[in-house]
């Protein structure tokens, strides 16, 4: 079997992959799930199909799916543009505290604009975050896959040292999270009975805006000829430096925004763990999604299914919440191997 | 064994073939590289493999060497048949080559380069006294020391060159050995080459250098489109014959213009002077010159002289130390990068089509957008206007017969002259006032590049100033009308090109001396 | 306990710490110096934790706790080989993938460990030289992975410099065009590069499970393999280099640890982000030096390589 290079690339092949990917992540899981004393069919139903069966669970689908296709969706730039940002955990981490921050200072007022401004700060603290690997990289030209990933385990300390001390709740007795917050720093629910918050909006806008972006703005065409051919893009006159800031500021700001969407929607308040790792599953998600916003979009929806899975799976089977690792891992790998069937074809010899 | 091998004229009857090709074919996805190739070296003869661009002899060398496999023929060494699997298997037998694109490796040390292309049993010790010695005694000289990013290119083919040495080849290929080398170094080589041949080693000679070919060669085998189209004593050609040979009736050579006034300077390069970011990159030392309204002027040099920084500081990409060093027209634009260079009425085409001067895996139209985003309105607000971008593209591919499906194919489908073709005339089609290009036939079938240059000298009769950088002498002295010479990073005064020969440019090119005398040493 | 004591003891502590760190990062260099950069080395090592662990708790055999750790993470990096010469898929994504399917396949497998206890590896008493006064416990008095370790830099070293195969390893990885055109089996050399990577690594993960904390605990590689990478870099792909950086990191978690448990007035969090921190700074000061980082680094590294034949 030979591996012998396509001469255009195959369109279909573009959509089948990652139909491909998932069914083999399946089959892969059914595997897993026999090893460890399950029936295989009857688990792969807990873990896809039971989650979802009813309102509430769609509802828990659409809330984890948010910060995974914000972050996802804000990641996706710096990709395309081989800007490899690993540390949207952390520019979570900090957007969400300094956006959480501005809601503890002003716990007691009751503005319209607490929320909006929380969202803006969030913003900026990831941004901010994120500037420091795009200020490394420009400026010393170090490696930002590893300084923006040292950040995270920074971030998620400082985190720490917060939560055990300033902001702590003082009538909490002595528990490491902050206060809860007021209604007026909270997303207002969409539906009755639900958790679904308004940040689900956000996550929409921002497939929208991306979509606009990559496919017809003259940004969109940058990153992409930035990513494919570097010296191309210095031959446009494209300045690489700014596409760079660019991809770390968008990223940065739409992990901020995820983190106060976490704190001010399902968590209500500050805690020791604000993402179990949204920032790395974006990452998955943002490659199960080709880097393109509407698949973005769905590989985000597929990934929250599959964390919805891993707590079904611990309640209903007794299964570790590891097991969401495992298969979030599985489906990137196989996309990975799918995804060389669009520029080459295998040949049987 | 009577095999009947064409005997041509002075040759001995009963001399076996070192090697023999019968009925050789090639087929790749979308062509058919070689076709039925009959081929007979014989010892101690050098044989030129001729042909142009595409002709098919990179890769017919490409099987002899065992890189590549016939898809049928057969192939006969010293009378009996062979299939030669491996590059290893085809030094066992005694075939060396050496490419026209080096295989060496820069961060490692020329002994340590020798080592990686030869056999291990040859590789012990004494290695670095057995190069010294070799290099030597064929004139090629050579320190074992030294790490390969600090040698010229003429050094490096010497590595190369050393390298098949060593194994005591019967057969030595070598794929166009010439282009990377100035007219005195060339003439070191045919030494080396003909006391090789002397000694019973056979040459098969690959170049489309039809004056060298006369010089060196005993035999020369045509190739045009994969096929063999004949056989001669090239020492018994004219140039034109032989190139009557290898281009068919296909040949159309550029019509000269007539001399005319040169109007006023449109660009200026004053003293512009930078040191490279990258460590294997020249330095530019004190370059001006200035192009002129209507001409073309032509700066010779080979590569890894200065021509790609020059470029790169021409076009934008590199900005320079103080605006004045560059500057159009009346306008500095040193701190100026390529759009607003552009703006101002500069294209040009770089060295590299895929990669530099194209997206490889970009549509044609996309690519379009490229350069001509802002001089032909193609944003609006930010967003791309598509449609226009899509007419842009189509009145290139019209206007200069570039060969494509469509405008929505990928750059990389397209073949090198295409492609080159559409890079020269998606600046072209823009109307600059100034273009600069680097290298603009590299690689490129003789048909487009003759196409190029017409477009080149239309582009000046029009009024514009062009300056080409090239290595190719043949194509300079075609097309320009001033001639000078980089080399080490300094440019020499030009000369009207039809006060000096392509003799003294290939000095100059081998070498400029500290002091100005040598510089100007061309009396204008 | 004098001062002597302490001193012997740090310095003890500190060999601890470091040798994960060497195991991954001299892996993580072969690999490297052959043109691929593999970023799953974190899911390569807490595997290789995990696998040994479980292996050492269920046959109680140290040997073979240590076999299956870098069995294991040989197999992780084979997948990753796979992946991405073969199939040619891009690097960094396929390490992440592994990376994160490690961490859950591990998490998933150390359930049924956490809490459990290991006794941790003996140390080899060699006779005599180990009581000499300081030098004796500290040189001589080793467990066997700590002198595998120093082993395997003089081997890496020595195949690297002095070795024909290391000569084409490292040709592979400066231009892997030139080298296939020569003739040399890319892929192949890249694939046992990655395999010794992954078994690297795997040691260096077994190692953090049965000698650093003798437990299995969830994620217990915090980060190592990131650091294990920026190593490499720092050492400008020069293996005694990234031995001694090893343990220039190993002394700074220790010496952290040890101001956090002198209960300096200084809040645990800031002094465990001292390692991360460090890294950031190395990093920042061998990238300014972009002349020598060209010369040293391969010049492959990260490529795929595609075989026109």
């Amino acid at each position: 079997m030979r591996i012998e290079a396509r001469t255009a690339i195959s369109k279909p092949m573009i959509y089948i992959a990652p139909v491909l990917a998932i069914a083999m992540t399946m089959i892969a899981g059914m595997g897993l799930f026999l090893v460890m004393g399950h029936d295989p069919l009857a688990s792969l139903y807990t873990f896809f199909i039971a989650p979802i069966n009813n309102l509430d669970g769609i509802a828990e689908l659409m809330i984890k799916a948010t910060p995974l296709v914000i972050i996802g969706i804000g990641l996706s730039f710096g990709f395309r543009a081989n800007v490899w940002n690993i540390g949207a955990e952390g520019q979570l981490t900090i957007g969400g505290i300094a956006g959480g921050v501005l809601a503890l200072a002003f716990f007691e007022v009751d503005s319209p604009l607490l929320l909006p401004g929380m969202l803006i700060v969030a913003a900026l603290g990831g941004m901010a975050w994120a500037a420091i690997p795009a200020f490394l990289k420009t400026r010393f030209n170090a490696n930002e896959i590893l300084t923006s990933l040292m950040l995270t385990y920074v971030a998620l300390l400082v985190l720490s040292l917060l939560i055990h001390g300033p902001l702590k709740d003082p009538d909490g007795m002595n528990f490491p999270e902050s206060r809860m917050f007021h209604d007026a720093a909270l997303l207002p629910i969409l539906v009755e009975e639900t958790r679904l918050h308004a940040g689900v909006f956000l996550a929409l806008a921002a497939v929208a805006t991306a979509w606009v972006i990559l496919g017809r703005h003259i940004i969109g065409f940058q990153i992409k000829v930035i990513g494919m051919a570097p010296r191309a893009a210095s031959f446009a006159g494209f300045d690489q430096r700014k596409i760079i800031w660019l991809s770390f500021m968008f990223a940065g700001a739409a992990s901020g925004i995820a983190g106060i969407c976490e704190i001010a929607g399902p968590l209500g308040q500050i805690v020791p763990t604000i993402s179990p790792g949204y920032g790395f599953t974006a990452i998955i998600v943002a490659f199960v999604g080709r880097l393109h916003p509407v698949g973005i979009l769905m590989a985000g929806l597929l990934m929250a299914l599959s964390y919805l899975g891993g707590e079904n799976a611990q309640i209903e089977m007794n299964m570790p919440n590891a097991v969401t690792g495992v298969f979030q891992g599985m489906l990137l790998f196989f996309l990975l191997a799918c995804d060389v069937l669009i520029k080459f074809r295998l040949r049987y010899k | 064994m009577g095999l009947d091998n064409g005997l041509q004229d002075g040759e001995k009857e009963g001399v076996q073939s070192l090697l023999s090709l019968r009925g050789i074919r090639k087929k790749f996805p979308g062509c058919l590289a070689n076709d039925d190739v009959d081929l007979d070296v014989l010892p101690g003869q050098i044989h030129a493999l001729l042909g142009e661009n595409g002709a098919g002899k990179s890769t017919l060398v490409k099987m002899i060497y065992g890189i590549l496999k016939p898809d049928g023929g057969e192939m006969l060494w010293k009378g009996a048949p062979t299939a030669i699997d491996t590059p290893s298997a085809a030094r066992m037998l005694g075939i060396g080559m050496v490419f026209q694109h080096f295989s060496l490796f820069e961060a490692l040390t020329v002994a340590e380069n020798i080592s990686l292309g030869i056999p291990e049993e040859l590789a012990g010790p004494g290695l670095n006294e057995r190069i010294v010695e070799i290099s030597q005694v064929y004139g090629l000289p050579l320190d074992p020391t030294r790490e390969v990013h600090s040698l010229s290119v003429g050094e490096r083919q010497r590595i190369e060159i050393v390298r098949c040495l060593l194994q005591s080849p019967k057969l030595l290929i070598m794929d166009e050995p010439t282009s990377v080398l100035t007219p005195q170094e060339t003439d070191k080589l045919f030494k080396t080459l003909e006391r090789l041949a002397s000694e019973g080693v056979s040459i098969l000679y690959i170049s489309h250098r039809l004056e060298e070919i006369r010089k060196l060669c005993h035999k020369a085998t045509i190739l045009r489109s994969g096929r063999v189209v004949s056989e001669c004593d090239p020492s018994q050609e004219t140039a034109r014959s032989l190139a009557e040979m290898m281009m068919g009736d296909d040949l159309t050579l550029a019509e000269r213009r007539s001399g005319t006034e040169p109007g006023p300077v449109l660009f200026e390069v004053s003293r512009l002077s930078c040191q490279p970011e990258d460590p294997f990159g020249a330095s530019l030392k004190d370059i001006s010159f200035a192009l002129r309204e209507g001409e073309i002027l032509g700066i010779a040099g080979l590569a890894g002289n200065g021509q790609r920084e020059l470029m790169g500081m021409l076009s934008g990409e590199v900005l320079s130390d103080s605006p004045a060093m560059v500057s159009m027209g009346d306008v500095p634009v040193g701190f100026l990068g390529p759009r607003r260079r552009r703006k101002l009425g500069l294209g040009f085409v770089p060295e590299e089509r895929l990669g530099h001067g194209a997206v490889p895996d970009m549509m044609l139209w996309e690519n379009g957008f490229l350069s001509a985003m802002q001089g032909q309105n193609l944003m609006s607000n930010g967003f791309i206007k598509v449609a226009k971008t899509i007419g842009f593209a189509h009145a290139v591919v019209n206007r200069f017969n570039v060969k494509t499906p469509g405008v929505d194919h990928n750059a990389s489908s397209l073949s090198g002259g295409n492609l080159q073709k559409f890079i020269v005339g998606r600046e072209i089609e823009q109307n600059p006032r100034v273009l600069i290009v680097l290298q603009p036939t590299w690689g490129v079938d003789a048909g487009s590049a003759a196409a190029i240059h017409q477009e080149l000298m239309d582009m000046a009769a029009n009024g514009a100033a062009v300056l080409v950088i090239s290595q190719d002498l043949d194509e300079l002295f075609a097309v320009s009308d001033r001639i000078s010479v980089i080399c080490e990073g300094r440019v020499s005064r030009a000369t009207p090109v039809s006060e000096t020969t392509v003799e003294q440019i290939g000095l100059l090119m081998g070498g400029l001396q500290e002091n100005d005398s040598a510089i100007t040493g061309l009396a204008p | 306990m004098d001062g002597t004591d302490i001193l012997v003891s740090s310095v003890l502590t500190v060999i601890t710490a470091a040798t994960p760190l060497a195991f991954a990062a001299l892996g993580e260099l072969v690999v490297e110096k052959s043109g691929v950069l593999n970023l799953g080395i974190e899911g390569m090592m807490i595997v290789g934790a995990i696998v040994a662990f479980a292996t050492g708790v269920t046959t109680e055999s140290t040997i073979l706790a240590i076999l299956a750790g870098a069995l294991a993470g040989a197999v992780m990096a084979s997948l990753f080989a796979f992946t991405v010469l073969v199939l040619m898929s891009n690097q960094v994504a396929t390490g992440l993938a592994l990376t994160i399917f490690g961490l859950g396949f591990s998490a998933l497998v150390g359930h049924g460990f956490v809490g459990v206890s290991y006794p941790g590896l003996i140390k080899l008493d060699i006779p005599v030289l180990s009581t000499l006064p300081i030098v004796g416990p500290i040189l001589f008095a080793q467990d066997v992975m700590v002198y595998l370790s120093v082993a395997m830099v003089a081997a890496i070293a020595w195949f690297l410099t002095r070795s024909r195969a290391g000569l084409i390893l490292r040709a592979v990885g400066e231009n892997h065009d030139a080298a296939h055109a020569i003739g040399y089996p890319v892929i192949r050399i890249r694939f046992f590069a990655i395999l010794f990577g992954g078994a690297m690594a795997g040691l260096g993960g077994a190692y953090l499970s049965l000698a650093y904390t003798p437990l299995w605990v969830e994620n217990m590689t915090a980060g190592r393999g990131w650091i294990a990478l920026a190593l490499v870099v720092f050492a400008a792909w020069r293996p005694w280099r990234a031995f001694f950086g090893a343990y220039l990191f190993g002394g700074i978690t220790i010496v952290q640890l040890h101001i956090q448990g002198v209960g300096v007035a200084v809040p645990s969090q800031l002094l465990s982000m001292l390692p991360y921190l460090v890294t950031i700074v190395v990093l920042v000061f061998i990238s300014k030096g972009s002349v020598r980082q060209r010369l040293s680094a391969p010049g492959s590294l990260q490529k795929n390589f595609y075989a026109a034949s």
